[in-house]
């Protein structure tokens, strides 16, 4: 047993730490939060050469042959500084998926592609329903000659104003299982028929509206096999909850830093306000969730990273990261007071995101009935 | 990062396993340890027990060989406390004091005559030694205690009484901590360890009645009891310097994990026998309660695994012990929110549920979050210690 990081994986982070914090400075973050397009092509293009957008694909798709893990090491340290943009999507949402079920010719091109920082990916998953269960996906993928057409409505797509291609999870058979009869393709996201409206949302990430209104789409760009899309977009959605996690956990651990910071510098009562009881409680029962987080979380990585059964695990994680993560924020602002309750200050961007990580990819409720069924209830 | 255990270490468990299977009275699982009674009876099995997990090293298993331990890996030490802790096996609280807190301060700083006697006692199950740390105007401020040791010809003459002291009407020694020095200009200045043999002549033992309605500690009286000079355990004057390592001494408060893991697989089993275990409220409380065990777990296994690395925790088991008591009490709620009404027999109702272990947890729970250093304290210790927050 050895639950600690790699040297190779303490150097990732280390040097993630660094470039984050010179490339991407809180101005950076408010900057791209308030844009439309949520990332800077610049940085992109700088991540690119570093070579993390490749990290976990092999070699021969340009990519660094890393392991779930060493992508986990990178996800804290982003959210640890907040990175605003499509690397999580692109990686975990579009990278992902096509690595375990696409065919030879689409890893080419499309992990190539996101290696190399050409192309932005997401999946388009959830619909007006909001819910990850496979019961809820009713975007109708129907044949039309050799090819399909995609008709219906997806929310709460990340990233998608941007993105060149889109992972469409849609039905392609009614079955009573409403696991079977799912398809996952592939599709240029400036086809004919799709229409992307942005949402303002709490942590400004960059959710949208995605309406597909007859998008034709060739049976080659089908990613796995034809009705066998929900085993991998179940996959996917493991490591993205995990993956949430490790950024969840990077978030928690910089707005601790900040807030102990803070409580050993402001003076009240002749005293750094970090003196008083109940200000130490406050940054121990911070640092108690900080480290539950970073446990449950590297449990669950290490057992999708070992292509082991992680479904317990990973319910587990995101029940726990999320509410973990809010729970940190709030005592952190606590302790900021008033000045945390401005826009110039930094505190409220992990607020906000927390709010949103803790719903990403199902809340703890979801997770917990998970829990619920792996116990045997 | 690897989460997994050895293919020795699996080996390992599967004999731990099955030994604590074999050894176990029948009798001690119909009273069920985690009823926490003690007994005359259940006292007599679990020392027995002891004996026995004493004969195999196992009883102290960190110990220096010819101390009666085997300089057992800290992995292995881990699966050994998960599986006695989660098979119920016969290893009480006193066990824990006595192995866990004055063992490793004998070993350190005792002469090897008190090595050879104490600490090898403790470790093959001989000895029950009891903690005369706190005072009834020494709790979370230790330091100011104010029992007396004063040096006259060949022996230490002690004066005071001590409090909470578990076991002492079963303990061969007590592990005192004494004032030496009342002059001193700090009060963690002048104090000093010793090892009391209590069937000395001025020791009264006065039975106190817990919240469970059971006889497991006690306020004990020191009246001009006389010890031997060589009773002293390490410097005179140094004492608190001791008493700190042995507070910091190893402890992964894993095997309460494993506890708890184990009533929460009762708990489980219970709901489906109530039929609400299709209650979406219980299945989220069932559920959340098996996340926070999971994250009690981790805890306690980053403790050992801080150990095995030789990175040396300094605030992680506060955290670990804050985390577990909370978490306990919340169990113990869930327990009751299965069972209404039934939860709140005691074990002896026909009626009663788990041998009554919901209204047993339910008052235990309160223990555990004050003995051994408060919350409080731990969170002192969390954010002074841990995070560099300042004292004043």
């Amino acid at each position: 047993m050895d639950i600690g990081l790699s040297e190779e994986q303490e150097i990732l982070k280390a040097s993630a730490r660094d470039f984050l914090a010179r490339e991407c400075p809180k101005k950076l973050v408010k900057e791209l939060d308030e844009s439309d397009k949520g990332y800077s092509p610049e940085l992109w293009r700088k991540m690119a050469e570093l070579g993390w957008m490749g990290l976990v694909f092999p070699e021969e798709y340009d990519g660094g042959g890393g392991t779930f893990l060493d992508l986990v090491v990178l996800f804290e340290e982003m959210g640890y500084n907040i990175l605003p943009g499509p690397f999580f999507s692109t990686i975990v949402l579009g990278g992902l998926p096509i690595l375990k079920a696409g065919s030879e010719e689409q890893k080419k091109k499309f992990l190539s592609g996101i290696a190399t920082g050409e192309l932005i990916l997401t999946m388009a998953l959830t619909e007006p329903t909001a819910s990850y269960d496979a019961s809820a996906i009713a975007v109708k993928a129907s044949p039309r000659n050799s090819d399909y057409s995609l008709n219906g409505t997806k929310l709460f797509v990340a990233d998608a104003n941007i993105a060149d291609y889109l992972l469409c999870v849609a039905r392609t058979k009614e079955t009573a299982n409403p696991q079977e009869g799912i398809t996952i393709f592939v599709v240029d996201a400036k086809t004919p028929g799709i229409k992307c409206t942005l949402l303002k949302t709490l942590a400004r990430d960059k959710q949208n509206e995605v309406v597909f209104d007859n998008v034709n789409v060739a049976k080659e760009n089908i990613v796995g096999g034809l009705d066998q899309g929900w085993p991998v977009t179940q996959d996917t959605l493991e490591k993205a909850a995990v993956a949430k996690c490790a950024e969840m956990l990077g978030g928690a651990q910089a707005a601790l830093d900040m807030a102990v910071n803070y409580a050993k510098e402001r003076i009240q009562f002749n005293r750094p306000i970090g003196t008083f009881q109940a200000v130490q409680h406050y940054c121990a029962n911070m640092v108690t969730d900080v480290d539950g987080a970073r446990y449950i979380t590297y449990k669950a990585a290490w057992e999708l990273s070992e292509g082991l059964p992680a479904t317990k695990s990973v319910a587990m994680a995101k029940a726990w990261v999320g509410d973990a993560y809010q729970r940190v924020t709030i005592l952190g602002h606590q302790i900021f007071g008033a000045i945390g309750f401005t826009m110039d200050h930094d505190m409220h961007l992990y607020y906000r995101r927390a709010k949103a990580g803790a719903i990403a990819f199902g809340n703890s409720n979801f997770h917990r009935e998970i829990v619920a069924q792996e116990l045997g209830l | 990062m690897d989460f997994s255990f050895t293919e020795e270490e699996e080996a390992f468990r599967k004999e731990v396993c099955d030994w604590i299977k074999k050894e176990t009275p029948k009798r001690w699982l119909e009273l069920d340890p985690l009823l926490w009674e003690e007994t005359d009876e259940s006292w007599a099995i679990s020392r027995e027990f002891q004996k026995k997990l004493g004969q195999k090293g196992w009883l102290a298993p960190d110990y220096p060989k010819q101390y009666g331990g085997l300089e057992m890996s800290h992995i292995k030490r881990l699966i050994l406390a998960e599986e006695l802790s989660y098979n119920k096996a016969p290893v009480g609280i006193e066990t824990e004091i006595a192995v866990n807190w004055v063992g490793p301060d004998l070993l350190l700083f005792g002469s090897e005559e008190q090595k050879q006697k104490y600490a090898l006692g403790v470790a093959k199950g001989d000895l029950v030694i009891t903690l005369g740390y706190s005072e009834p105007n020494a709790g979370s401020d230790l330091a100011s205690l104010q029992t007396t040791a004063v040096e006259e010809d060949d022996e230490y003459v002690i004066n005071g009484n001590k409090i909470w002291t578990s076991y002492a009407h079963y303990a061969d020694y007590c592990w005192l901590a004494a004032r030496t020095d009342p002059n001193a200009p700090r009060k963690y200045d002048g104090i000093s360890m010793f090892v009391v043999d209590m069937k000395t002549p001025g020791i009264t033992i006065h039975p106190l009645i817990n919240l469970m309605n059971r006889h497991s500690f006690n306020e004990v009286f020191f009246d001009n009891v006389r010890i031997p000079k060589e009773n002293l355990v390490g410097k005179k004057n140094n004492g608190w310097y001791e008493l700190m390592i042995a507070l910091d001494s190893e402890r992964s408060g894993v095997g309460y994990a494993a506890l708890f893991y184990r009533i929460l697989e009762e708990l489980v089993e219970y709901a489906k026998e109530r039929k609400c275990n299709k209650d979406p409220i219980i299945r989220q409380k069932l559920a959340e309660m098996a996340v926070e065990i999971e994250v009690s777990r981790m805890m306690c296994y980053r403790l050992a695994w801080m150990y095995s690395k030789n990175l040396h925790p300094n605030y992680e088991a506060s955290m670990s012990l804050v985390f577990l008591s909370e978490m306990m009490r919340r169990v113990a709620q869930v327990g009751m929110d299965i069972a209404g009404p039934y939860g709140e027999l005691e074990w002896d109702s026909k009626w009663a549920p788990l041998r009554g272990k919901i209204e047993r947890l339910c008052l235990n729970c309160l223990s555990i979050g004050v003995g051994g250093g408060t919350n409080e304290i731990q969170r002192n210790i969390i954010a002074q210690r841990g995070l560099g927050l300042p004292r004043k």
